[in-house]
């Protein structure tokens, strides 16, 4: 079996993001293999334990994404490939999945493509359904449990979360998924892992190498700002007992008129 | 009328979402300032009433694809008619309540109609005629201002962000009936059944939120069964702890929240977790107990409207966000807190 994963590389989930001079910063936090797209690697890792074959991971950015590249691969990815390109500096979630697809297509034979439910940087969350209508694969979204999956006949069996619980969903492979966090914790790399990793030559991949043109993104970015400051004054409440104080937070909750 | 505006009216089997009306309501808003019609899009099997409860909502015309192939969302088949009809009738917006099928599904037609998708907002302008959209990145950490350069424009929009529309019981009207030619042998997947989620208000839909971190399992005056070792024994005063926050959520009609440090030492499912990693969430009322608020957990509920946080320590960064704070042991707090709001409360 031949899976794909698509990642991206984002700033750290416990950095700082403000908005300086109309862009983001993130000031000395790291980039990193976006946490979500971590349950996509091992999700394509388990698949590949059960049934054999190959795990590439694929991502698309500069140069400095091959850093979430070589931690794929240090968790035990096969082969990466960076798509990268001056042109798609800005590109918005239709240019991103019509790359990614026509990249999915030129890998060949691919059986499985997965992804994480969303970037955290973005927060889109709509390139995997994307991705697969390019390609004309099933979309399996949010995917919690994947129950069944045969190279053989071509079946995978999932469940989704919905807001109402789970939805049970059988489609036709070749697919795509996209994983949610309870679809398993995702392994640390090797040690061995990390030093073939840090030897792997990545190749890069370039829109001309994919027959896409010069994308024009049907999204713009006007303007990145700061949340408002929000005007809060905090009160304390304290008390000779708990049950003082509870009685009077149980008033001041009640005077808010929020229940 | 200038232009036509569209609002994909989202159910789970026939149970409409309550965001729908939200985007009714935010619908009627874009309606009036663009000199527009308004006209609700459903689509599955024996939906009839939604549909007409869309005229009580504001639309002036309601599309209808129904059919028992479509009993079940599937976003191929839904995608299909819903971009065929759009194709045929060509509206300037197409707005969708950002549940998880409404952004897949505004994803799946975005590719169809070769036009731009701006996912989960949660503010709106009108620029020149076009929709300038307001929606948080870095998990709000930051907002981006975004516009599609293409028609028509799609957007979901966030639960709980748009006021939900009034409804007018006099109007009425009858549904437009969409011509349904998907059949079951040329969709790709098969739905085999559901399994319901606990019970409970969902996250994402709560008015009211008691959410418990890592503080809730260190209740000293607990005593674990004999036999457990450290691990089990602290998971064991975690769920004890989480029991006293299910009754104070039960009090409250309140959904259960927790943070990651609480998921990710197992003490409560993933479903819980609010944050980067979780859900982001807006309630009218949060209430964090023994959580400190590390910024990935802030970022996913600081927009909540009243915020009270119950921690022992007085320099936990959860409290800068707080409207109350109270300063000590949760389990000192809560059980009469419980009682204080369940005797205001009438319940």
């Amino acid at each position: 079996m031949k899976s794909v994963v698509c990642v991206k590389q984002v700033p750290d989930s416990a950095a700082k993001v403000v908005v300086e001079n109309g862009q983001a910063t993130w000031g000395d936090a790291p980039l990193v293999l976006n946490p979500w797209d971590e349950y996509a690697v091992e999700t394509a890792l388990l698949q590949q334990e059960a049934h054999g074959g190959d795990v590439i991971v694929i991502s698309m950015g500069d140069e400095s994404s091959k850093e979430a590249l070589k931690h794929a691969l240090a968790m035990g990815c096969n082969e990466a490939i960076l798509i990268s390109d001056p042109a798609m500096e800005g590109v918005d979630s239709l240019v991103t999945s019509r790359v990614l697809s026509a990249a999915i297509n030129k890998v060949g034979e691919v059986d499985m493509a997965f992804f994480g439910r969303q970037a955290i940087d973005g927060d889109v969350g709509v390139t995997a359904a994307q991705t697969a209508r390019f390609l004309g694969w099933p979309a399996l979204t949010l995917v919690s449990t994947i129950s069944e999956l045969d190279p053989d006949t071509k079946v995978v069996k999932v469940e989704r979360s919905i807001e109402e619980g789970r939805q049970i969903v059988e489609g036709k492979m070749p697919a795509v998924i996209s994983v949610v966090k309870d679809i398993g914790e995702p392994r640390y790399p090797s040690f061995m892992g990390i030093r073939k990793a840090s030897r792997a030559e990545i190749p890069t991949w370039t829109l001309s190498d994919l027959g896409i043109d010069t994308p024009e993104p049907a999204v713009s970015w006007s303007d990145l700002f700061n949340p408002p400051q929000r005007e809060i004054t905090t009160e304390i409440i304290s008390g000779e007992s708990p049950e003082e104080i509870a009685e009077t937070l149980a008033e001041k909750i009640m005077e808010e008129k929020v229940l | 009328m200038a232009g036509k505006i569209w609002v994909y009216l989202d159910h789970f089997k026939g149970e409409v979402h309550a965001s729908t009306w939200e985007a009714m309501g935010a619908g009627q808003m874009l309606a009036k300032d663009l000199e527009s019609s308004l006209s609700g899009v459903i689509i599955g099997s024996q939906v009839n009433a939604i549909a007409e409860m869309a005229f009580q909502y504001g639309a002036d015309q309601v599309f209808m694809a129904d059919s028992p192939v479509l009993e079940d969302y599937r976003s191929e088949p839904y995608a299909n008619v819903l971009s065929q009809l759009a194709k045929e009738q060509s509206p300037d917006i197409i707005l969708f309540p950002t549940t998880t099928r409404g952004r897949e599904l505004a994803a799946i037609c975005a590719v169809d109609l070769n036009t731009g998708v701006l996912p989960d907002v949660t503010a709106l302008e009108v620029e020149n005629g076009n929709i300038l959209a307001t929606r948080p990145v870095y998990a709000g950490k930051v907002f981006a201002k975004v516009k599609c350069t293409r028609s028509p424009q799609i957007l979901t929009l966030r639960v709980r962000s748009f006021p939900k529309a009034e409804a007018d019981p006099s109007k009425e009207g009858k549904p437009t009936s969409v011509e349904v030619s998907v059949n079951e042998e040329s969709i790709p997947t098969k739905v085999l059944g559901y399994k319901q989620a606990e019970g409970g208000a969902s996250l994402s839909d709560a008015n009211v939120i008691v959410s418990g971190g890592r503080g809730v399992a260190n209740n000293p005056r607990l005593t674990p069964p004999d036999g457990m070792d450290e691990k089990e024994a602290e998971i064991w005063r975690a769920h004890q702890g989480f029991k006293m926050i299910e009754g104070l959520a039960e009090v409250l009609g309140a959904a259960v929240g927790a943070s990651r440090a609480a998921v990710d030492a197992d003490y409560i499912p993933y479903e819980h977790q609010v944050g980067q990693t979780g859900k982001v969430v807006t309630p009218d009322l949060y209430i964090a107990c023994g959580i400190s608020g590390a910024i990935q957990h802030l970022a996913g509920m600081r927009t909540s409207k009243v915020i009270v946080a119950i921690n022992k320590d007085a320099e936990a960064p959860i409290f800068k966000l707080a409207r109350f704070g109270v300063v000590g042991d949760l389990y000192d707090i809560i059980p009469p807190l419980t009682e204080a709001l369940r005797k205001r409360l009438g319940k």
